[in-house]
């Protein structure tokens, strides 16, 4: 037998069915000393050991599906890649993603960020025909498009900003934002100035203040404010 | 129970690579089209691929779609389709071309063209040098590919029904299938989607074993759905085991680490593979990579034989400029999951349940098919593609950046099909369709809601059989400890009728999500053992002990399981090629 310890958890539970307002629930769990497993895979243990009608989303448990955003100790993050050991405080608070309706415990509905995300028309756009084979992009030109094409769509950036709050249903939020930027730089995507026309009012793009809140806790490690930035400085050489 | 319904000219049940593929060809042809998903479409499994998608395009390299053919032939170990394969490497480059019109972010060459790196199994003229066929952005091209494919089906404005799950299919008396049930995983709402076709593109199944790449959703649901319809799986025992999994936590390690140059070494530093495939090395088929780290380990030469034992995978000799920009989501999750900076350390791997080879058999367009008095007949309304799908192009082992092209290859060639059929007015219109009908693919809702909450957890018995499964009918296997999972599975079974949905609720109840997917599991796992046992020989990732001979007097065919008395029938080889001669088999060396 090796040694074990005993961790605790308060975590956000609600069910509409059978609940009338949210509550904190604690829990206890031994976890072997000589591991330090992620925070899904504890929540996968108190669902199988304890309490089956916990509820949270999950798939790839590798951080690249967005599936298990969720609010842990304060900051957004994923469940699937976060490590026990960076969890310092004496119980691990978890809640769902702020800025969201929560459907069911850890389950928000996203609807309001993947119709942002949509907003953009986030394809990619070329007014010629295409060629027969593939269209030719510099290595150079490919570079633009690395910190823009990762994200993989699991909200922590937009549901920790103050401005989505706010505006949810104007401002398109730093995740929507990035990928407008990601079509903004490809040399592919001959729709630049439309794009840009279509976010052009006080709210689509410049709600951000740029307090970077969806930089610190990006999963990916991605950077929305700077490419926010950038599509302003387009706007404003589009301007002159 | 009634249940209300939505009709469509077509439904298509999962959005992964291959669903999306055939939604998007669909909908832009102008078809009613609905895409059904348990999970937001770019949650699922196919955005964890990462090395890339194989196809000739020769930018590399000098290339031919024939020596790709050759390759996978071979790399199938004589038992994959060659019609199927000759299509799949034929139409691969235009496949892989509309991909960048789409938009994908393919890593470039300096010339512009689209970067193709080296990957295991690829030969130049037919078994010749080592060639560079596998299409990447960096190595995250499955993730590059799903997005794009969602980002598309954004624009052909396709009705996707994101977070429902599909239950069973809907069969008229004759064995047409007439749509499928589901349930709404928000409100738990009831529908029965009829349709004019339906296309099952439900991903693989790795949760079956304990250690697996796979993410927590593949529960082989299509696999399920097919059994229970009376429809057969094949060569369910071709279970591909990837090589460089991380010890311990299972996530995928890219084979394209050694094609860009990286090697296994055992806890003496010794580069192993050159022992057992003197020509590739670290570049042989992926069964022969991961036999061979099992014996290195069997040899006590892993290095922590106490614990998860494991051989290693090093690249710091690749230099930091090369890791960060071709390997970077490796060198994250390396970090992330083994504590292991690659341009510093070796990454400690082990091979690692990863894809299923077997599944739904089809034809070339994707048609589902059964098999009875030694003939093919198409199941009317049905198709399958992607995983879930035995087209079969991957015969007894996949061929690395096989499966993505597999998925965009066959996604579109299923919907060309049905465009087509629609097209000369052939696609059966929407008949009537029967309460009872409808109520017999409700069956096993019904079952677990009115389970008692007294009875054992679901999650017990999944765990147990995935055990039974990593044990049993792992990367060797034997007649004598076969006999012994078998039984011990029809035991889990037994359980699994007894079982409890501890909670009844609607909105959101994850629980009965998990437990309809073991369900699905537990069909998997059967048919996965039947199989397995009654292949009495060793082929491609199917490795017996006690047959460590491949066949070919009495196994170049394709095993065929039907769930009904775990029937098991067999099905010919496609050997007929349309546009070269076929490829005879050979004894496979690397």
């Amino acid at each position: 037998m090796t040694d074990s310890r005993i961790i605790n958890l308060s975590i956000y539970r609600y069910n509409p069915e059978t609940d009338t307002k949210p509550y904190m629930k604690p829990y206890e769990l031994s976890v072997s000393t000589a591991n330090d497993p992620m925070l899904l895979t504890l929540l996968e243990r108190l669902k199988a050991e304890q309490d089956p009608t916990l509820s949270f989303r999950r798939s790839c448990r590798e951080g690249v599906c967005g599936s298990d955003g969720m609010n842990i100790n304060g900051a957004n993050g994923l469940a699937c890649i976060t490590p026990l050991s960076t969890l310092k405080s004496k119980t691990i608070v978890v809640r769902p993603l702020t800025g969201f309706a929560v459907m069911r415990d850890l389950i928000v509905d996203m609807s309001t960020f993947f119709k942002q995300y949509e907003r953009i028309k986030p394809y990619l756009q070329n007014d010629t025909a295409p060629p027969e084979q593939e269209r030719l992009q510099s290595p150079k030109d490919r570079a633009k498009l690395d910190g823009l094409y990762e994200c993989i769509m699991c909200g922590c950036c937009t549901s920790s900003c103050p401005s989505f709050w706010w505006n949810p249903d104007k401002f398109v939020g730093p995740a929507g934002l990035l990928q407008a930027r990601r079509f903004l730089a490809d040399s592919r995507d001959t729709a630049t100035e439309k794009r840009l026309e279509e976010m052009q009012d006080p709210f689509s793009v410049f709600r951000c203040r740029s307090i970077m809140n969806c930089a610190s806790v990006c999963p990916k490690g991605l950077n929305p404010t700077h490419a926010i930035s950038e599509i302003r400085q387009q706007m404003l050489d589009d301007e002159t | 129970m009634t249940v209300a319904r939505k009709t469509f000219d077509a439904v298509i049940i999962g959005a992964g690579g291959a669903g999306m593929r055939a939604a998007l060809q669909l909908a832009n042809s102008g078809l009613k089209v609905a895409l059904l998903s348990k999970v937001f479409p770019t949650r699922s499994h196919t955005v964890s691929a990462q090395g890339g998608i194989t196809s000739a395009l020769g930018n590399a390299d000098e290339d031919d779609w024939r020596w790709h053919m050759y390759d996978t032939v071979k790399g199938a170990d004589y038992i994959g389709d060659q019609d199927c394969i000759e299509y799949l490497c034929k139409e691969g480059p235009q496949a892989v071309y509309e991909l960048e019109h789409m938009g994908l972010p393919f890593s470039r060459m300096d010339n512009g063209k689209i970067y193709q790196r080296p990957f295991g199994g690829q030969s130049k003229n037919f078994g010749g040098e080592q060639a560079a066929r596998t299409c990447a952005a960096a190595d995250r091209t499955g993730h590059a590919l799903l997005h794009t494919l969602y980002q598309q089906n954004i624009k052909a404005k396709t009705h996707i029904f994101s977070e429902w799950f599909a239950l069973d299919l809907v069969r008229d008396e004759s064995g047409r299938v007439l749509g499928t049930t589901a349930f709404c995983i928000e409100t738990g709402e009831v529908v029965f989607f009829q349709a004019r076709v339906c296309i099952l593109a439900t991903g693989g199944a790795g949760r079956i074993y304990q250690s697996t790449t796979n993410a927590h959703i593949n529960t082989g649901d299509g696999f399920g759905m097919a059994v229970r319809a009376g429809i057969p799986l094949q060569d369910m025992e071709m279970w591909q085991f990837h090589p460089t999994g991380i010890a311990g936590a299972g996530t995928l390690v890219t084979e394209g680490c050694r094609g860009e140059g990286g090697y296994l070494i055992n806890k003496d530093g010794e580069r192993f593979m050159e022992r057992y495939a003197p020509h590739v090395k670290d570049l042989a088929s992926r069964d022969v990579v991961s036999r061979s780290i099992a014996l290195e380990l069997r040899a006590g030469k892993g290095f922590d034989p106490k614990g998860v034992d494991h051989v290693k995978l090093k690249l710091d000799h690749l230099g930091a400029d090369l890791i960060k920009s071709r390997l970077p989501g490796i060198r994250e999750l390396s970090k992330t999951f083994a504590g292991v900076d690659p341009i510093v350390d070796a990454i400690p791997v082990v091979p690692t349940c990863h894809y299923s080879m077997g599944g739904i058999p089809t034809n070339i367009h994707a048609q589902v098919v059964t098999h009875y008095k030694g003939k093919d007949h198409v199941v009317d309304g049905l198709y399958a593609v992607g995983e879930c799908a035995c087209v079969s192009v991957h015969g007894a082992n996949r061929l690395g950046g096989n499966s993505l092209l597999d998925l965009v290859v066959f996604g579109r060639a299923a919907g060309i099909h049905i465009e087509q059929m629609w097209k000369v007015n052939e696609l059966p219109e929407l008949s009537d369709v029967s309460d009872e009908a409808i109520d017999a693919s409700l069956a096993r809702y019904t079952r677990w809601e009115k389970s008692t909450t007294t009875g054992e957890s679901p999650a017990i018995i999944r765990d147990a059989m995935q055990r039974v499964m990593q044990e049993d009918f792992g990367v060797f296997r034997t007649g004598e400890v076969m006999d012994q999972g078998i039984l011990r599975l029809q035991a889990l079974r037994e359980r699994l009728n007894a079982a409890s949905l501890r909670d009844k609720s609607k909105i959101f109840n994850t629980e009965r999500v998990a437990a309809l997917e073991l369900d699905n599991l537990m069909a998997t796992a059967c048919a996965t053992a039947q199989s397995a046992l009654a292949r009495t020989e060793s082929r491609g990732a199917h490795s017996r002990e006690d047959y460590p001979e491949r066949d070919d007097t009495n196994w170049i065919k394709h095993t065929l399981y039907f769930e009904e008395d775990n029937r098991i029938d067999y099905r010919p080889v496609n050997q007929s090629p349309k546009y070269v001669e076929p490829f005879e088999p050979k004894k496979r060396v690397y």
